[in-house]
């Protein structure tokens, strides 16, 4: 590995907890910034010739908090400009600062970073930027990137977010425990969100938002680092774990979308699930189940199963009436009825998500699960306009190509429009 | 004589390579232990999980505690092993020294072992 690489690698990882602490010194987000990136530069001009200081977040807090001031000072023009020399070697100081930034204080630090991009009066899509930009450190043009827009309109959008923060109160103080758990359920869902943008995207957008999916997951690894006995993160983490596993086979080569039934599980990342599982097995010792403890454990049945006729749809199907006590909304209900199916069978499920239309009429999946299952009930006008409609709300070419499929499918089978035709197949 | 080279580093830092950078640690690593397999020197060697999948059981209570996390919290983590046969120390430390070259970073313990079972796992 290049210098540039592993420093890359040390600056990116002790960014959260370094640019934490700065901002919890200078209260304000620019000016920690600004100092973070003058320590980043003179940790590029320093580490290639000393190696790597052992604690390189502390470091770059020290060097960091010195430059802010020497700026400070630079501009009021109060008093002479330190040595040089005097922040010059540093060696000696890592020992005591580390010690001074004991592991409470990191995770403060780094939760409040975390929290302050989750503003209530920030949009989804302003919130999840920052996060990136803030706390990833990703670049400007990469998060463009990932979101599909140019750089000038996400510039834009990050320096619009950051005013409205910087007008918010941002608390400083220590969080009480009910706090801090407040704190750890906002930063939860907005990492999920951060997840979801990069997980969501059709075949042809991957690569631009696989970063993404990539960077929730190292910062829910942050943050279970910190918070190392909450079974929610444990939930969380294990969640995107497991769903990001499959990303090597959602698609075929064409773009087309292939459904997890039909997946070659010999592509999926048997790390990720390994560190799921694993992560999953831990949480359920704290019985206290969640949210996102519980989808985990959905997707797990996914990933234990070595082929797709041996999922155990029961337990899944039981897992999401669990689900929906615990998070009711149309949308599990929905998910739910898939499980349903394969337990009860199509009319069953039918039954289920039937009264959620009035809820879900605008939503994609829904069309294409009732299409579905009035096709395996042999209602196939009425399949026809669903898949009609699935297509209309489709959100990528590949989803409207999936359900395109579906029917051709319907039209080989039955020819004649709205009528069976006996002895077809 | 056997010995044992501990991998510790920065779990952070490792978790923060690209995916390129980090098959390409591993390429290195396999054309290194690659070698060692043929001089019959290679013994068992895994990489663990990151430590946000640990669980320590403390036995210095009773009944034990079993908490979450890795057993010592450190700045750099135990994130995997190499048994190695060497004929001394310094053999041992040339074979870490390679296998540092491999992969810069971190620091690697070596430990002589006393007792080895290679054990039977079933497949």
């Amino acid at each position: 590995m290049t210098d540039l690489a592993w420093i890359d690698a040390a600056l990116t990882s002790a960014r959260p907890q370094a640019l934490g602490a700065l901002l919890r010194y200078f209260r304000d987000l620019d000016i920690a910034e600004e100092a973070f990136q003058d320590a980043c530069l003179r940790a590029l001009k320093t580490w290639p010739q000393k190696g790597p200081p052992r604690d390189p977040a502390a470091w770059l807090i020290f060097v960091g908090r010195n430059a802010a001031i020497d700026q400070t000072r630079r501009r009021s023009r109060q008093q002479a400009l330190p040595d040089e020399d005097a922040i010059s070697d540093l060696d000696d100081v890592e020992e005591p600062l580390a010690e001074r930034l004991d592991g409470a204080h990191y995770r403060d630090d780094v939760l409040r970073l975390l929290f302050i991009c989750c503003h209530p009066d920030l949009p989804v899509t302003q919130q999840v930027a920052l996060a990136l930009r803030i706390v990833g450190g990703l670049s400007v043009k990469q998060i463009a990137r990932a979101f599909l827009v140019g750089d000038s309109a996400m510039e834009q959008r990050i320096t619009r977010a950051k005013g409205r923060i910087a007008d918010a109160d941002v608390p400083f103080e220590a969080p009480g425990p009910v706090e801090r758990a407040q704190r750890l359920a906002a930063v939860a869902a907005m990492l999920y969100l951060i997840f979801n943008e990069g997980y969501s995207a059709g075949p042809d957008a991957v690569e631009a938002k696989a970063p993404l999916c990539d960077e929730a997951i190292r910062l829910a690894r942050l943050l279970l680092r910190l918070f190392q006995a909450e079974p929610e993160i444990m939930g969380l983490l294990a969640l995107m774990l497991l769903q990001h596993s499959r990303s090597g086979a959602r698609f075929a080569a064409d773009g087309s979308i292939v459904l997890l039934d039909d997946q070659d599980r010999g592509l999926w990342n048997r790390e990720m699930i390994v560190e799921g599982l694993a992560l999953i097995d831990k949480a359920v010792r704290h019985r206290r189940p969640g949210p996102y403890q519980v989808q985990a454990a959905i997707a797990a049945m996914h990933a234990r199963a070595a082929r797709a006729e041996d999922t155990d749809w029961t337990e899944i199907d039981l897992l999401y009436g669990l689900l929906e006590r615990l998070q009711p909304s149309p949308v599990v209900t929905l998910n739910r009825a898939v499980a349903t199916s394969k337990v009860s069978g199509p009319a069953a499920a039918l039954a289920m998500i039937e009264p959620l239309g009035a809820k879900l009429s605008g939503y994609f999946h829904f069309f294409g699960l009732k299409g579905a299952l009035l096709q395996q009930l042999g209602r196939t006008a009425e399949a026809r306009e669903a898949f009609g409609r699935a297509i209309a709300l489709a959100n990528t070419a590949a989803e409207a190509a999936h359900i395109r499929q579906h029917l051709d499918r319907l039209a080989q089978d039955h020819p004649a429009a709205g009528r069976v035709a006996a002895g077809s197949k | 004589m056997l010995y044992t080279i501990l991998c510790y580093h920065s779990e952070e830092a490792v978790g923060a390579w690209s995916k390129d950078e980090d098959d390409a640690v591993m390429t290195k690593l396999a054309a290194v232990q690659e070698r060692l397999h043929a001089e019959g020197r290679l013994g068992p060697v895994a990489r663990l999980v990151p430590t946000t999948a640990a669980t320590t059981l403390r036995k210095d209570s009773d009944p034990p505690l079993v908490l979450d996390g890795p057993y010592a919290e450190t700045k750099e983590q135990l994130l995997g092993f190499y048994v190695i046969e060497a004929d001394s120390l310094e053999h041992v430390l040339d074979t870490a020294r390679e296998l540092g070259r491999a992969n810069p970073g971190g620091a690697y313990e070596i430990r002589p072992i006393s007792t080895f079972t290679t054990g039977a796992l079933a497949e």
